[in-house]
Protein backbone atom coordinates (compact mmCIF):
# COMPACT_ATOMS: atom_id res chain seq x y z
CA UNK A 1 0.00 0.00 0.00
CA UNK A 2 1.13 3.66 -0.46
CA UNK A 3 0.33 6.93 1.40
CA UNK A 4 -1.18 9.49 -1.16
CA UNK A 5 -3.39 12.55 -1.03
CA UNK A 6 -6.48 13.19 -2.77
CA UNK A 7 -5.81 15.87 -5.34
CA UNK A 8 -9.19 15.82 -7.30
CA UNK A 9 -12.29 13.62 -8.25
CA UNK A 10 -13.20 12.40 -11.86
CA UNK A 11 -16.89 12.40 -13.63
CA UNK A 12 -17.06 9.69 -16.20
CA UNK A 13 -20.92 8.77 -17.27
CA UNK A 14 -19.35 6.14 -19.97
CA UNK A 15 -17.18 3.69 -18.33
CA UNK A 16 -16.70 -0.39 -18.10
CA UNK A 17 -20.35 -1.59 -16.68
CA UNK A 18 -18.01 -3.14 -13.42
CA UNK A 19 -16.63 0.37 -12.59
CA UNK A 20 -20.31 1.89 -12.82
CA UNK A 21 -20.99 1.46 -9.47
CA UNK A 22 -17.44 3.44 -8.00
CA UNK A 23 -16.90 7.36 -7.10
CA UNK A 24 -13.46 7.80 -9.19
CA UNK A 25 -10.63 10.05 -7.59
CA UNK A 26 -7.48 11.29 -8.57
CA UNK A 27 -4.78 10.64 -5.80
CA UNK A 28 -0.99 11.83 -6.04
CA UNK A 29 1.46 9.41 -4.14
CA UNK A 30 3.44 10.68 -1.69
CA UNK A 31 6.76 10.29 -0.43
CA UNK A 32 9.00 11.11 2.80
CA UNK A 33 8.16 14.63 3.98
CA UNK A 34 4.88 14.66 2.30
CA UNK A 35 6.44 15.27 -1.05
CA UNK A 36 4.55 14.44 -4.49
CA UNK A 37 6.59 11.26 -5.52
CA UNK A 38 5.61 10.01 -8.72
CA UNK A 39 2.53 10.20 -10.97
CA UNK A 40 -1.15 10.93 -9.98
CA UNK A 41 -3.65 7.99 -10.65
CA UNK A 42 -6.92 6.88 -10.94
CA UNK A 43 -8.35 4.96 -7.27
CA UNK A 44 -12.13 4.20 -6.07
CA UNK A 45 -13.04 5.19 -3.17
CA UNK A 46 -14.32 3.07 -0.13
CA UNK A 47 -13.94 4.71 2.47
CA UNK A 48 -15.56 8.21 1.37
CA UNK A 49 -12.28 10.45 1.40
CA UNK A 50 -12.40 13.69 -0.01
CA UNK A 51 -10.03 16.12 -1.92
CA UNK A 52 -7.15 17.02 0.27
CA UNK A 53 -6.69 14.20 2.49
CA UNK A 54 -4.58 11.59 3.17
CA UNK A 55 -5.23 8.30 2.34
CA UNK A 56 -4.07 4.49 2.14
CA UNK A 57 -3.89 3.19 -1.57
CA UNK A 58 -3.58 -0.16 -2.60
CA UNK A 59 -2.28 -0.63 -5.87
CA UNK A 60 -3.10 -4.59 -6.76
CA UNK A 61 -5.80 -6.09 -8.84
CA UNK A 62 -6.45 -9.34 -6.65
CA UNK A 63 -6.61 -6.99 -3.43
CA UNK A 64 -9.75 -4.49 -5.73
CA UNK A 65 -11.14 -7.83 -6.59
CA UNK A 66 -11.73 -8.60 -3.24
CA UNK A 67 -12.68 -5.69 -1.72
CA UNK A 68 -14.73 -4.86 -4.74
CA UNK A 69 -16.60 -8.25 -4.53
CA UNK A 70 -16.28 -8.11 -8.31
CA UNK A 71 -14.10 -10.60 -9.73
CA UNK A 72 -14.05 -8.85 -13.57
CA UNK A 73 -13.38 -5.57 -11.76
CA UNK A 74 -10.32 -3.85 -14.29
CA UNK A 75 -9.29 -2.18 -11.70
CA UNK A 76 -5.53 -2.11 -9.58
CA UNK A 77 -6.06 1.00 -7.12
CA UNK A 78 -8.28 1.60 -4.07
CA UNK A 79 -8.34 4.08 -1.84
CA UNK A 80 -8.61 1.78 1.50
CA UNK A 81 -8.32 4.83 4.48
CA UNK A 82 -7.93 7.53 5.43
CA UNK A 83 -4.37 8.40 7.42
CA UNK A 84 -5.04 10.32 10.42
CA UNK A 85 -1.19 10.83 11.51
CA UNK A 86 2.09 9.29 10.47
CA UNK A 87 4.66 8.96 12.53
CA UNK A 88 8.80 7.85 11.13
CA UNK A 89 11.97 8.53 11.63
CA UNK A 90 12.64 12.26 10.69
CA UNK A 91 16.28 13.68 9.18
CA UNK A 92 19.30 12.70 11.27
CA UNK A 93 17.44 9.58 13.04
CA UNK A 94 16.86 7.62 10.05
CA UNK B 1 -5.92 3.43 -13.68
CA UNK B 2 -4.38 6.02 -15.52
CA UNK B 3 -5.17 9.16 -18.04
CA UNK B 4 -4.56 9.24 -21.74
CA UNK B 5 -5.38 10.82 -24.52
CA UNK B 6 -6.44 8.50 -27.60
CA UNK B 7 -4.65 9.55 -30.51
CA UNK B 8 -6.23 7.59 -33.30
CA UNK B 9 -6.90 3.69 -33.70
CA UNK B 10 -4.08 0.78 -34.88
CA UNK B 11 -5.19 -1.45 -37.22
CA UNK B 12 -3.86 -5.10 -36.92
CA UNK B 13 -5.45 -7.84 -39.47
CA UNK B 14 -3.69 -10.47 -38.17
CA UNK B 15 -3.76 -11.03 -34.69
CA UNK B 16 -4.69 -13.87 -31.72
CA UNK B 17 -8.26 -14.87 -31.77
CA UNK B 18 -9.02 -13.25 -28.30
CA UNK B 19 -8.48 -10.09 -29.98
CA UNK B 20 -10.72 -10.26 -33.15
CA UNK B 21 -12.95 -7.97 -32.98
CA UNK B 22 -11.42 -5.67 -30.52
CA UNK B 23 -10.12 -2.18 -31.81
CA UNK B 24 -6.94 -1.21 -30.47
CA UNK B 25 -5.85 2.12 -30.24
CA UNK B 26 -2.44 4.58 -30.00
CA UNK B 27 -2.78 6.16 -26.64
CA UNK B 28 -0.43 9.30 -24.73
CA UNK B 29 -0.83 9.24 -21.38
CA UNK B 30 -1.68 12.24 -19.22
CA UNK B 31 -1.74 13.86 -15.69
CA UNK B 32 -4.83 15.09 -14.37
CA UNK B 33 -4.98 18.74 -16.19
CA UNK B 34 -4.85 16.36 -19.60
CA UNK B 35 -1.12 17.08 -20.26
CA UNK B 36 0.85 14.59 -21.94
CA UNK B 37 2.99 12.39 -19.84
CA UNK B 38 5.41 9.94 -20.92
CA UNK B 39 5.60 7.55 -23.82
CA UNK B 40 2.54 6.41 -25.96
CA UNK B 41 1.42 2.80 -26.06
CA UNK B 42 -1.24 0.82 -27.47
CA UNK B 43 -4.43 -0.36 -25.50
CA UNK B 44 -7.75 -2.37 -26.63
CA UNK B 45 -10.78 -0.34 -26.38
CA UNK B 46 -13.68 -2.16 -25.88
CA UNK B 47 -15.42 1.27 -25.76
CA UNK B 48 -14.66 2.58 -29.12
CA UNK B 49 -13.38 5.77 -27.99
CA UNK B 50 -12.54 8.19 -30.40
CA UNK B 51 -9.90 9.93 -31.29
CA UNK B 52 -8.92 13.21 -29.19
CA UNK B 53 -11.10 11.71 -26.28
CA UNK B 54 -9.98 11.92 -22.67
CA UNK B 55 -9.90 8.35 -21.44
CA UNK B 56 -8.97 6.65 -18.79
CA UNK B 57 -6.85 2.57 -19.04
CA UNK B 58 -5.98 0.13 -16.58
CA UNK B 59 -2.66 -2.09 -16.82
CA UNK B 60 -1.24 -5.73 -16.89
CA UNK B 61 -3.29 -8.19 -15.74
CA UNK B 62 -6.71 -6.50 -15.24
CA UNK B 63 -6.30 -5.20 -18.87
CA UNK B 64 -7.76 -8.34 -20.11
CA UNK B 65 -10.99 -8.49 -17.74
CA UNK B 66 -13.21 -6.44 -19.80
CA UNK B 67 -13.07 -8.52 -22.71
CA UNK B 68 -14.36 -11.85 -23.72
CA UNK B 69 -11.65 -14.03 -22.56
CA UNK B 70 -10.27 -13.12 -19.22
CA UNK B 71 -6.83 -14.46 -19.86
CA UNK B 72 -6.59 -12.84 -23.25
CA UNK B 73 -2.77 -11.96 -24.01
CA UNK B 74 -3.07 -7.84 -23.47
CA UNK B 75 -1.28 -5.34 -20.97
CA UNK B 76 -3.55 -2.19 -21.34
CA UNK B 77 -7.02 -1.55 -21.72
CA UNK B 78 -9.22 1.64 -21.99
CA UNK B 79 -12.12 1.45 -19.73
CA UNK B 80 -13.41 4.62 -19.31
CA UNK B 81 -14.09 7.97 -20.70
CA UNK B 82 -13.14 11.59 -18.53
CA UNK B 83 -16.01 14.15 -18.85
CA UNK B 84 -14.20 16.26 -16.03
CA UNK B 85 -11.80 16.30 -13.98
CA UNK B 86 -12.15 18.42 -10.16
CA UNK B 87 -9.36 19.43 -8.85
CA UNK B 88 -7.99 20.99 -5.37
CA UNK B 89 -8.95 24.78 -5.14
CA UNK B 90 -12.04 24.47 -7.31
CA UNK B 91 -9.91 24.08 -11.27
CA UNK B 92 -12.57 22.20 -13.25
CA UNK B 93 -10.73 20.60 -16.34
CA UNK B 94 -13.55 19.76 -19.02
CA UNK B 95 -13.15 17.07 -21.66
CA UNK B 96 -13.55 18.64 -25.09
CA UNK B 97 -17.27 17.89 -26.03
CA UNK B 98 -15.70 17.49 -30.44
CA UNK B 99 -12.00 16.52 -30.55
CA UNK B 100 -12.52 15.28 -33.72
CA UNK B 101 -13.78 18.55 -35.05
CA UNK B 102 -12.07 21.04 -37.08
CA UNK B 103 -9.80 22.41 -34.38
CA UNK B 104 -7.91 18.66 -34.53
CA UNK B 105 -7.86 18.45 -38.10
CA UNK B 106 -5.93 22.08 -38.19
CA UNK B 107 -3.58 21.06 -35.28
CA UNK B 108 -2.90 17.51 -35.59
CA UNK B 109 -2.81 15.57 -32.44
CA UNK B 110 -1.60 17.98 -29.80
CA UNK B 111 -4.31 20.52 -30.44
CA UNK B 112 -6.97 17.62 -29.41
CA UNK B 113 -5.23 17.39 -26.50
CA UNK B 114 -6.40 20.85 -25.55
CA UNK B 115 -8.71 21.57 -22.18
CA UNK B 116 -11.06 24.14 -21.02
CA UNK B 117 -9.80 24.71 -17.56
CA UNK B 118 -11.97 26.82 -15.66
CA UNK B 119 -11.37 28.70 -12.44
CA UNK B 120 -13.56 28.60 -9.33
CA UNK B 121 -15.48 31.35 -10.74
CA UNK B 122 -16.26 29.30 -13.52
CA UNK B 123 -13.95 31.79 -16.17
CA UNK B 124 -11.15 30.79 -17.95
Amino acid sequence: MILARVTGSVTSADKDPELAAYKLLVVQPLGLDDEPDGDELIAIDRVDAGVGDHVLVVKEGNAARQITGRDRVPLQAVVVGVVDHVDWLAGEER
Amino acid sequence: MHFARVLGPLVATAKIPSLSGYRLSWIEPTDARGRPLGDPLVAVDPGQYGRGEWVYFVTSREASLPLRDPFCAVDAAIVGKVDRVDLEGGTQIVAAEDPTGARAAAGGVHAVADVAVAGPDGAP
